[in-house]
């Protein structure tokens, strides 16, 4: 492997358990460990999965003291309300450009005295030098010496609950902070797999001695990427670079829900972030296509770069499969692409292209799994 | 039993009928199989021929008939139980059985301790 790959601080603990490392995002990153993709998959459905996601971008926005002019700086850059965004609280976003395409999504969180920012590992440092330019009353601090875990699964309030009792009341996009046995834990009760769970930033010195100490119960068993990525997509969730990035907008990309009532038409914070008027316009209006979930009939993935068509004859593509694999837990293979608007509703019959062969498709609900949160 | 540089192996039933399937090396690289495609039996093959897919957690591949031939049997259970592949590889995840055009074909492939060197 390259010298240049960074190693995140749980790097030699995944080779200790026989991960299968590979180049992610410039950094060295399990993709499986001996248990295999599908049975980490379903651990962490039934009890608990923890997860290495410190290669994200831990980022601290600042504005002196006051989360508040934190906030409404970042409403420049992100279509989310975050001046209404109590403390203690997170948010889902996206950094957007001039045409209203998605630069980068991420969680914002209000811990009080200031803006808490996780980014996308791939886009970190854009992101913040985007930040840099774009808040320029703001201080932007890359948060380098903690590491970031995800505990996700049914297992996993149990799990934290026995080191912070406080986890327990936290509720889904709650964010605090506990004192712990191995240092300051920064929470947030959320994650990428559908299921209820945690993401905890801890100092990276600590990081190793904290992910053994929540190995070491049975329901917890370490997941890498492989299942991260078939648990997002069950989850309907959407990866940067594959189903969202700059010639997506967050209408076409079916995450208006995003945006709140506050920054929209007639909003009191209507617009004042790139890409206004084509997203706003897209919000009231529709796309002219849509994100969807598709299930192909028959066992067959249809993996991304997979072309749709209307029907099984001749006729131009219609659009394309963004991501596509197998779901372990719906027995089935899944997929997520963008459609044209008259094609976008569930139950309508479309087909891809696998392999030379038209193979028919359902536009799907989603997410394919329901979600497990705990509201 | 033979072994491809593919990682398949080949075991001759008798009759010149030889039955394929892949090595547990190859079936741990792919990961959980999900997908089996199998080719329709009568099909005449080629050596070389993309005759099978198998699509795991991970990517789609392919299994190249090792002989020329007629495809006389294909596994079906695969289709129902494609993890079968991951759990015995080598006995009950057969894949297919050709009618040997030429037997002699066979002597080109490694025996088992070659094999062994071979994935190393």
């Amino acid at each position: 492997m390259s010298d240049t790959l960074r190693k995140t601080p749980l790097y030699d603990l995944h080779v200790e358990q026989g991960a299968k490392m590979v180049p992610f995002a410039g950094y060295q990153m399990p993709v499986q460990f001996p248990l295999g993709v599908m049975k980490e998959h379903l651990h962490t459905r039934a009890a608990a999965g923890l997860f290495d996601v410190s290669h994200m971008g831990q980022v601290i926005v600042r504005a002196g003291k006051s989360y508040d002019v934190a906030a409404l700086a970042m409403e420049k850059l992100v279509p989310v309300d975050l001046a209404g965004l109590p403390e203690g609280r997170q948010r889902y976003g996206f950094f957007t450009n001039d045409q209203g395409g998605i630069l980068d999504d991420l969680m914002l969180a209000n811990r009080g005295d200031h803006l808490f920012v996780v980014v996308n590992a791939a886009c970190k440092q854009a992101d913040i030098a985007h930040m840099q330019t774009g808040l320029s009353d703001c201080t932007v601090e890359e948060i380098s010496n903690r590491a970031l875990l995800a505990l996700q699964g049914p297992q996993a309030e149990a799990v934290l609950a026995d080191m912070v009792p406080g986890a327990r009341d936290m509720r889904f996009m709650d964010v605090a902070t506990f004192a712990s046995p191995y240092g300051e834990l920064w929470v947030s009760r959320s994650g990428y797999t559908g299921e209820d769970g945690f993401e905890i930033s801890v100092e990276a010195a600590q990081a190793d001695a904290f992910a053994r100490a929540l190995l070491a119960h049975d329901a917890v068993e370490p997941i890498g990427l492989g299942a991260r990525d078939s648990l997002r997509l069950e989850a309907g969730l959407c990866l940067y670079g594959h189903d969202i990035d700059q010639t997506t907008t967050p209408i076409e990309a079916a995450l208006g829900w995003a945006i709140q009532k506050v920054r929209r038409r007639g909003g009191a914070r209507e617009g004042g972030f790139p890409g206004a008027a084509v997203i706003l316009d897209q919000l009231e209006n529709g796309a002219e296509r849509q994100r969807v979930g598709l299930r192909p009939e028959g066992r067959a993935p249809m993996r991304e770069g997979t072309t749709l068509f209307k029907t099984d004859g001749a006729g131009d593509p219609v659009g394309r499969v963004t991501s596509g694999a197998f779901g372990p837990t719906i027995g089935a293979p899944m997929s997520m692409g963008y459609v044209p608007a008259a094609l976008a509703d569930p139950g309508t019959r479309i087909h891809g292209d696998v392999r030379g062969k038209r193979m028919p498709v359902t536009v799907a609900n989603l997410p394919f799994t329901a979600a497990n949160f705990k509201r | 039993m033979k072994f491809t540089e593919e990682h398949e192996w080949l075991r001759n039933d008798g009759d010149d009928v030889i039955v394929v399937g892949i090595t547990e090396h190859a079936s741990e690289q792919l990961g959980d199989v999900v997908f089996v495609e199998l080719p329709e039996i009568g099909t005449q093959v080629t050596k070389g021929d993309e005759i099978v897919v198998i699509e795991s957690v991970k990517a789609a591949s392919d299994i190249l008939a090792p002989i020329d031939g007629e495809i006389v049997e294909v596994n079906e259970a695969l289709i129902d139980d494609p993890a079968k592949v991951n759990s015995d590889p080598l006995g009950d995840a057969w894949f297919f059985k050709i009618k040997s055009a030429d037997p002699s074909q066979m002597d080109d492939y490694m025996d088992e301790d070659a094999y062994q060197s071979f994935i190393g």
